[in-house]
């Protein structure tokens, strides 16, 4: 397998030179980071050269990387996974949104019909917008729902709660009345822990 | 003389369908542009069932993060924890013990049979053959006995775990008792394939398998009204099946000969010796077909992993416990297992810092979970990829031009589950 990815990554090289990032290998799969000017020309290209041919985009995910362990840099990125059914391979391709408080990123639907939901997905969740996208519009939270739930600074248990309100006789959207409650806190343990010699 | 129009003004008629139909497969809102009978337009409205898992499991450790994943698809529940498992393990680098490996593909393939079963069933339900689903809800039951007996649960087993799976297969099973409704000889009948072990009532299924699917197959596939309402309904090229990002039968219905199983194996799947059907003409009938031989392969795979795990004793789980729990007896003895089992409850484990992006080939299709993790003993991000999300997608293309009684037909074929989809 790794013959086969180390071919994948010679070809990456070869193709786009320096208009995409270093292909990294890590855990048997290979990633590319492409910047936002370049991006639909890398994408068209992975699909339809033959030595490449990615004909399916089986994933696409926003990310905020703003809460990231000792992570500076761009805050959204959008990542798909690509499959060659050709070559039986697979490829992640990040792009990250330039601007943090106004992410946009170029829409691939025209070039992998899939895209479609995802990308909408994205916007829904991240707020991520895609250009050129069609029909962006919300996918899975409610009709009318504000913010975008899957940011770091949005809170677990949202904003807003509904109940059936029995004097009115119709259902009411109210402020939560729940308290974020966490039970195991999260932890990153520093390089040197249970290393060092100790007991546990 | 003015003349009267012989023809009225006809409009477009836009109807919602769902999202309490019976045919939509759960809370499916479908909302139909229709011309006369005609479907012009099909949109989807989905997330009436989003639980939001994906932002749930940031708030919890790796470990409780597990159970979330049966609740995704809950007609075929094992399989989407192995996505997680093994992007997790590919993460920590543990390895699984090989016996744990044939449990999950024996588990994964029941399960594969149990969705095909449930998908086989309520899609005849839809388009009117109602005794289907009498038939293949009885052999779902001897599934789910097994899955009890293994996991404790019906349905949502939480059953594999970063590092193997959470138990060996038990001695024994469950045993009918006498009651009221059940006299001796039935009890009797009942229990007799239930006298040995778990792995025994497996294989006299398996034995007992092939009999039922040639039942269905009497039942629908010579059936002229099953062919009506399938045969040349909602056709995809393969090309279109690829660039809509369909997976499994939904794909292979099209003549693409593509199965995470033998491509890309994972596990055990090398070992073992199964075909992949695939359809010719990528319509309804054809995605039947597909599904029903795959039951048949499936049940072939079982009868494998069952010789395997009767000749070949040994641990289920990784032994490293930083990942998982060390064994009860020892935990009670000694003062560092103690400690391991602690720290594994209350902190959990830490997964190191990285990204890893794991698919199987769920009963549905592909379903891949990308981990996103930052060192610490909780998911930076999980995405789940589950593939009811590109095939509702596709419900548009698949339906357009077909009569309005063909949407249930193409929501029965693509084996819509809207715990899937809106996760």
């Amino acid at each position: 397998m790794s013959a086969k990815l180390d071919r994948l990554i010679r070809q990456l090289k070869e193709t786009f030179g320096d208009r995409i990032g270093a292909p990294a290998l890590l855990l048997g799969q290979v990633t590319i980071v492409v910047p936002e000017q370049n991006y639909l020309e890398v994408a068209l290209r992975l699909r339809d050269d033959p030595a490449l041919r990615f004909e399916q985009l089986m994933d696409l995910g926003g990310i905020d990387y703003s809460e990231f362990t000792g992570y500076q840099g761009k805050r959204f990125a959008a990542v798909s996974q690509l499959l060659s059914i050709t070559h039986n391979w697979r490829l992640t391709v990040k792009v990250f949104a330039e601007d943090d408080k106004f992410p946009v990123v170029s829409s691939v639907m025209d070039i992998w019909n899939s895209a479609n939901w995802y990308e909408r997905e994205a916007f829904d969740m991240f707020g991520i917008h895609f250009e050129g996208h069609v029909d962006l519009r919300r996918i899975l939270t409610d009709y009318g729902f504000v913010g975008h739930p899957y940011r770091k600074d949005f809170p677990l248990s949202g904003y807003v709660e509904m109940r059936y309100d029995p004097e009115q006789q119709r259902v009411v959207y109210q402020p939560v009345t729940i308290e974020p409650r966490e039970v195991t806190p999260r932890i990153v343990r520093e390089e040197t822990y249970a290393k060092g010699g100790g007991r546990g | 003389m003015q003349k009267v129009a012989a023809v009225a003004d006809v409009k477009n008629y836009t109807l919602n369908f769902g999202p309490q139909h019976p045919a939509a497969h759960g809370v499916l809102r479908l909302v139909l542009e229709l011309e006369g009978e005609v479907i012009v337009r099909a949109d989807p409205h989905i997330g009436l069932l989003h639980r939001g898992t994906e932002k749930l499991t940031e708030s919890r450790t790796w470990l409780q993060t597990l159970p979330f994943l049966d609740r995704l698809d809950y007609t075929s529940m094992i399989p989407s924890e192995h996505a997680y498992c093994l992007a997790v393990e590919r993460l920590l680098g543990v390895a699984v013990p090989i016996r744990g490996q044939y449990i999950r593909v024996m588990v994964d393939e029941l399960t594969r049979i149990l969705n095909h079963l449930l998908s086989i069933g309520t899609h005849a339900l839809d388009i009117g053959a109602m005794g289907m689903v009498l038939y293949t809800f009885r052999e779902r039951e001897d599934i789910f006995d097994i899955l009890e007996a293994l996991t404790g649960i019906r349905m949502h087993g939480a059953y594999y775990r970063p590092g193997g799976v959470y138990r060996d297969l038990p001695d024994q099973m469950p045993k009918y008792k006498e009651n009221k409704f059940k006299n001796a000889q039935t009890v009797k009948e009942l229990n007799e394939a239930r006298s040995g072990s778990l792995l025994d009532f497996v294989e006299d299924f398996t034995r007992r398998f092939p009999i039922y699917v040639g039942e269905y197959h009497t039942l629908l596939t010579d059936n002229r009204i099953w062919k009506q309402r399938t045969v040349g309904v909602g056709v995809i090229s393969p090309e279109r099946a690829m660039a809509k990002g369909f997976s499994g039968p939904m794909l292979r219905g099209s003549g693409v000969e593509w199965d995470l199983r033998k491509k890309q194996p994972y596990e055990v799947y090398d070992r073992m010796d199964f075909d992949i059907p695939v359809g010719v003409n990528g319509d309804c009938y054809d995605r039947y077909l597909v599904r029903m031989e795959e039951m048949l392969q499936a049940n072939r795979i079982v009868r494998q992993c069952i010789e395997w795990l009767r000749k070949n004793p040994g641990p289920v789980i990784t032994d490293d416990h930083k990942v998982a729990p060390p064994p009860r007896e020892k935990m009670k003895g000694s003062m560092e297992e103690l400690i391991h089992h602690f720290k594994l409850f209350s902190e959990g484990m830490h997964v190191p810092a990285g990204e890893a992006y794991a698919a199987i080939e769920h009963p549905k299709g592909e379903m891949a979970v990308w981990a996103v993790s930052d060192g610490a003993n909780k998911p930076y991000r999980i995405r789940l990829h589950t593939a009811g999300i590109p095939h509702l997608a596709g419900v548009d293309e698949l339906v357009r031009g077909h009569m309005l009684a063909d949407a249930s037909a193409v929501i029965g074929t693509i084996d819509l589950v809207l715990g899937d989809v809106d996760r």
